[in-house]
């Protein structure tokens, strides 16, 4: 498919001009078109952030709700319509912080959606605020001291927590996220996407040259589904590893486990039961 | 001794099976046709403290609680410092005084001395003593034994048949003694016929909960919260049945936004909170109003502020539901007065939201929630639903202005139209814009949805006489006890007005009140809420309250009692 399927034409972009943002975008709409989903098909959740604008510069369906929440909408999509690609996209602060315990609660239920994270560790559209995953010592207009939280750390979490796909990009890297993210969107269950990103604006010691020299590719020899090797890569610090991290398959989705497509496939939301009779049973076993 | 009209209490710690004698009691007692009633005062604990339940039957039909005892049967020595402010010399004390020791407050003045240990023992261990204490209710009211040993059996049909058969022995030992007593006449009531066959008994959460199935509701999303809990339990029994989603979120916070994101894929949400749980919800509260996006709220009230009284009731937070969420959009609060109400206006409620594209509250309340009583089945002729829903094509705008406000709602993957939604302020397209004048439009068309809304106002329900001079006014869980007061005052000079939908408020209510020479406003709150709504939205003058907030409803009596006063 045509990647150009996507495009919206001449819109206004809120982005700063050179923000990591313009790339992610880029590598989402070669990666979905490359796995053949039409805008049609797919829905993009979001919470509040530059990062969570991202619905708005694409065409896709779409569900631009709060800050830190777009896991819960997109977990209740994809149940009552598994049809539908889902993707919850949104900051570092917005689903790391504000809506950290939907993180670890969305992991724990394995939804088979996308979790896309920009994760450039600062915020940036409330000009330049610590963020969860800022470092230690970066000091900020509030955090006068430097930062002296312990990063946190979304991979490790989220390979402790069962989830079955985890993997971490570089936003400077096209062509490689958007081969991760194929994986990521092709996986059956909940799979989280750290996207390592520069802010331009407000981040001056996590530059574009910083996450250079300061990652590198896992390489091809590198077992993913080894959770306890996983589990050591994904505590590097020194230098952060690229790839996908940890995978696991063979583990019920939620929609499966909610056992409502056992024997009908319909998606709840276009199913047209008439409950009357079942209705009429219920309220005859009151008597 | 009122005689058509028994008031039984059981009162102990939690943990020695009231609720077992409880079920058996109400449920047995309905299937002898009689009108059945029970309601349940409890302490937020697992074990220990003091609950009690109290069950009314009669051959007429009652729904409302009372102060009066007639039997009291105490499980242990606190039951009787529990309930002492209502025992009377009416009442008869049924109880063992191997636990409760001669040391009785001096209000208990007819104490009837049953062995229910020792009874219990020789059966088999202490475990049957609220069997044989059911045994001996059921043998006092002259319950036909056959049946009494047909639903023990049936209810403990699960068990090992030698409990079967131990309970069953447990219930008719119990059973003699109390025919004992009958025959001796040291307890004597008198039911005439029973004449309530062929109908149902149900509690509020059970009420909510059908009313949610017959409105459609497939996909429910909460956290555990007392007293909201037996909505989402309920459900989750008929999911299966039903093709319903019933998921227990992280934090209420998550629960609602769930609850936004099925409605927005075209399903038929709700959540079911209390106070503290429906303050982080209020968030969702505004997205909804923000996004379009139909959701039904139910919200089971029990007293604040904070962690409050968990496991008791209060209408304390109409103001919190009328105001909860920021910024400024349409919603309807409905606040059900009877079972009959729960279903219907539960069902009601997703057709609103659906319709509206709107939150809808069903504001209850702990008292209305673990109340049960018998009520003819539901009528369900008109419970088709029918979804609000349209097919996309490539030009859909899901916020398109419309003359009465309300755009077509099309869902994703139904259609060749793509749908956003954005709790940014938004152009028809739902992409976030600064254009102000756009806000200004977006604004205009939220809230031009009003107009609608307030063409279907449930109007308040009336009772009394036309030419009133006092008008009493009540919402939600009070009808009925309200209702058998002002009957029981039996003044032509007194009306009843009660609201099940508290906002919008209906048009006439104004009418209402100035055509009365004095208004009494009823509520189970401090500041009267209600009270003040009126006069926020009327001119009309309300000149007395009758407010109550110790976590408990009003019984009749002292509905009775206090206007009396007040109007003499």
């Amino acid at each position: 498919m045509d990647p150009e399927i996507y495009d919206m034409g001449d819109i206004d972009i809120a982005w700063c001009p050179g923000c990591g943002n313009f790339s992610i975008l880029s590598s989402l709409k070669l990666a979905l078109a490359e796995l053949e989903i039409p805008p049609e098909n797919l829905v993009v959740v979001s919470g509040i952030g530059q990062a969570a604008k991202i619905p708005h510069y694409f065409k896709t369906h779409f569900f631009n709700g709060l800050h830190g929440r777009a896991l819960p909408p997109a977990t209740a999509i994809k149940v009552v319509n598994p049809e539908l690609t889902v993707i919850a996209e949104s900051g570092d602060g917005d689903m790391y912080g504000e809506g950290g315990n939907h993180f670890l609660h969305a992991i724990r239920r394995n939804p088979d959606i996308t979790n896309i994270v920009h994760n450039n560790m600062v915020y940036g559209l409330t000009k330049g605020q610590a963020s969860p995953t800022s470092q230690l010592g970066f000091r900020t207009p509030v955090q006068v001291r430097g930062v002296f939280l312990e990063p946190f750390n979304p991979l490790t979490l989220a390979i402790a927590l069962g989830a079955t796909f985890v993997a971490r990009a570089f936003a400077g890297d096209v062509e490689r996220t958007k081969d991760i993210l194929k994986m990521a969107i092709s996986h059956k269950g909940y799979a989280l996407v750290d996207i390592l990103q520069p802010c331009v604006s407000f981040n001056k010691v996590n530059t574009f040259k910083w996450f250079k020299d300061n990652t590198y590719y896992l390489e091809n020899s590198y077992n993913p589904e080894d959770r306890n090797e996983a589990l050591q890569i994904s505590l590097q610090q020194d230098r952060l590893p690229l790839g996908v991290i940890f995978k696991l398959m063979k583990k019920k989705t939620f929609e499966e486990n909610s056992g409502l497509y056992d024997k009908d496939k319909t998606p709840l939301v276009l199913r047209t039961a008439d409950r009357k009779n079942v209705l009429a049973k219920l309220i005859r076993s009151k008597s | 001794m009122k005689k058509d009209d028994v008031a039984i209490v059981l009162c102990g710690e939690a943990g020695q099976g009231i609720q077992t004698v409880e079920h058996i009691l109400v449920r047995l007692l309905r299937q002898t046709g009689f009108h059945v009633f029970a309601t349940k005062e409890y302490m937020s604990r697992i074990r220990g403290g003091s609950n009690s339940t109290e069950i009314r039957l009669s051959s007429e039909r009652i729904a409302a609680p009372v102060d009066r005892i007639d039997i009291l049967c105490p499980f242990h020595q606190a039951a009787l410092f529990h309930l002492r402010d209502r025992i009377s010399k009416g009442t008869t004390v049924i109880g063992d005084r191997t636990n409760i020791c001669l040391d009785c407050p001096e209000e208990v003045t007819d104490f009837i001395d049953v062995p229910f240990a020792e009874i219990a023992e020789a059966v088999g261990g202490k475990i049957f003593i609220n069997i044989v204490a059911a045994g001996v209710i059921l043998g006092i009211l002259d319950i036909d034994m056959g049946m009494v040993s047909d639903f023990i059996s049936r209810f403990f049909a699960k068990k090992d048949k030698e409990i079967v058969r131990k309970n069953v022995e447990a219930a008719k030992r119990g059973y003699q003694r109390g025919k004992k007593l009958l025959d001796s006449g040291k307890a004597r009531f008198a039911l005439k016929n029973p004449m309530a066959r062929n109908e149902i008994l149900l509690n509020g959460a059970e009420a909510v909960g059908l009313g949610a199935l017959s409105g459609g509701c497939d996909f429910l999303s909460s956290y555990p919260m007392s007293p909201s809990t037996g909505v989402m339990v309920f459900l989750s029994q008929h999911m299966e049945d039903f093709g319903v989603i019933v998921e227990q979120a992280e934090d209420e916070i998550s629960a609602i936004n769930m609850a936004l994101g099925a409605s927005y894929a075209g399903a038929r949400a709700m959540v079911t909170t209390s106070g503290g749980g429906f303050a982080l919800m209020t968030e969702g509260v505004s997205l909804s109003g923000m996004i379009e996006t139909p959701v039904v709220i139910h919200l089971a009230q029990r007293p604040g502020p904070a962690t409050g009284l968990p496991t008791r009731t209060e209408q304390a937070d109409l103001e919190l539901a009328l105001y909860a969420g920021h910024g400024e959009f349409p919603r309807a609060i409905f606040a059900p007065g009877s079972l009959e109400d729960a279903f219907i206006l539960t069902r009601k409620a997703f057709y609103l939201a659906d319709k509206y594209q709107i939150p809808v509250f069903v504001l209850t309340d702990q008292y209305l929630m673990d109340t049960f009583y018998n009520v003819p089945p539901f009528n369900l002729e008109d419970i088709h639903v029918e979804k609000q829903i349209v097919r996309t094509d490539k030009n859909y705008k899901r916020y398109v202005i419309t003359e009465d406000g309300v755009s077509p709602r099309g869902i994703p993957g139904f259609g060749d139209g793509l749908v956003g939604v954005d709790s940014d302020e938004h152009d028809e397209e739902s992409h976030i814009t600064e254009d102000l004048h756009l806000r200004t439009q977006m604004v205009d068309k939220r809230l031009r949805k009003m107009n609608l809304l307030n063409s279907e106002i449930v109007p308040p329900g009336f009772i009394g006489n036309e030419d009133y001079e006092i008008l009493l006014i009540g919402w939600g869980s009070t009808y009925h006890a309200i209702k058998e007061a002002v009957r029981r005052l039996d003044r032509n000079d007194l009306a009843f007005l009660h609201f099940k939908q508290v906002h919008p408020l209906h048009p006439q209510t104004i009418n209402f009140i100035e055509k009365a020479k004095r208004t009494i406003i009823i509520e189970n709150n401090a500041t009267s809420q209600f009270g003040k709504m009126i006069k926020l939205h009327t001119a009309g003058v309300i000149e007395g309250c009758l407010l109550k907030y110790n976590g408990l409803p009003f019984s009749v009596e002292e509905i009775v009692k206090s206007l009396k006063k007040k109007l003499s």
